[in-house]
């Protein structure tokens, strides 16, 4: 099985100080799903607005968002992205905030990245990955954590 | 036995859910079948399950249903998962 690293491609993982609100850290897990060749720029706006019409359920896990819009032609790949904050930010979640970890999400249907799914969750529910995911400086870091 | 994940999408949160439902279902030697959905195909997958799970903020858009329906806040926690699905099933 491939690992899940190679989930995320080239260019797809960032680090930033801090985001004004959640929709800015959406977009920008959005764009580096376009930098990285999984999608056109149309599916950052569905990601943005899967949050406006059913809320900020996409906060996961506590201070883990998994953005994401729907499977349609705006997704070239199966893919994921990384942003993470040194600044968490409120996703106006009851539960979950604030937030420092904001995946994205693409998949090129309702099928295709179960796998990589089943390893994101593997990776997530063990907090000794997360605690370690959140010290990291820099996305080579991330990546050889990652696998 | 049928279980039904919703999310609005029927991707992320959904999946993941159906993911981790399974474990817990082996780990309390329950045989079900898990699916995923979205919003939109929700209630005509729920049709004939026996329990709905969901994220709290979608619970209220789930109403009426014949099902179960039990709000996950944690979905990487087992534990909650264990704890609440054994409640309903046991």
């Amino acid at each position: 099985m491939a690992s899940l690293a190679d989930a995320f491609g080239e260019g797809s993982i960032l680090i930033k100080d801090s985001v004004n609100n959640r929709g800015s850290a959406i977009s920008i897990s959005g764009e580096l799903l376009v930098a990285s060749g999984k999608v056109k720029s149309g599916y950052v706006s569905s990601m943005l607005e899967a949050v406006e019409k059913f809320g900020p359920y996409i906060v996961i896990a506590p201070g883990i968002a998994l953005a994401h819009g729907k499977p349609s032609d705006d997704v070239l790949e199966t893919g994921l992205s990384l942003l993470l904050l040194s600044q968490p930010i409120e996703f106006q979640h009851s539960q979950n905030d604030p937030v420092r970890l904001v995946f994205g999400l693409a998949a090129t249907d309702h099928e295709s990245h179960i796998g990589i799914m089943s390893e994101l969750a593997e990776f997530l529910s063990d907090q000794a990955n997360v605690n370690t995911l959140l010290t990291c400086s820099d996305s080579d870091q991330i990546r050889a954590l990652l696998g | 036995m049928k279980i039904i994940a919703v999310c609005g999408m029927g991707i992320g949160t959904s999946v993941l859910l159906k993911i981790n439902a399974e474990k817990v279902l082996k780990m309390i030697g329950v045989e079900a079948v898990v699916e995923a959905a979205d919003m939109a195909t929700a209630r005509t997958a729920a049709f004939d399950a026996q329990i709905v799970l969901t994220t709290p903020e979608l619970v209220e858009s789930l109403k009426g249903l014949n099902a179960e329906v039990i709000p996950i806040d944690h979905f990487f926690d087992l534990e909650e998962l264990n704890t609440k699905l054994s409640k309903a099933l046991l």
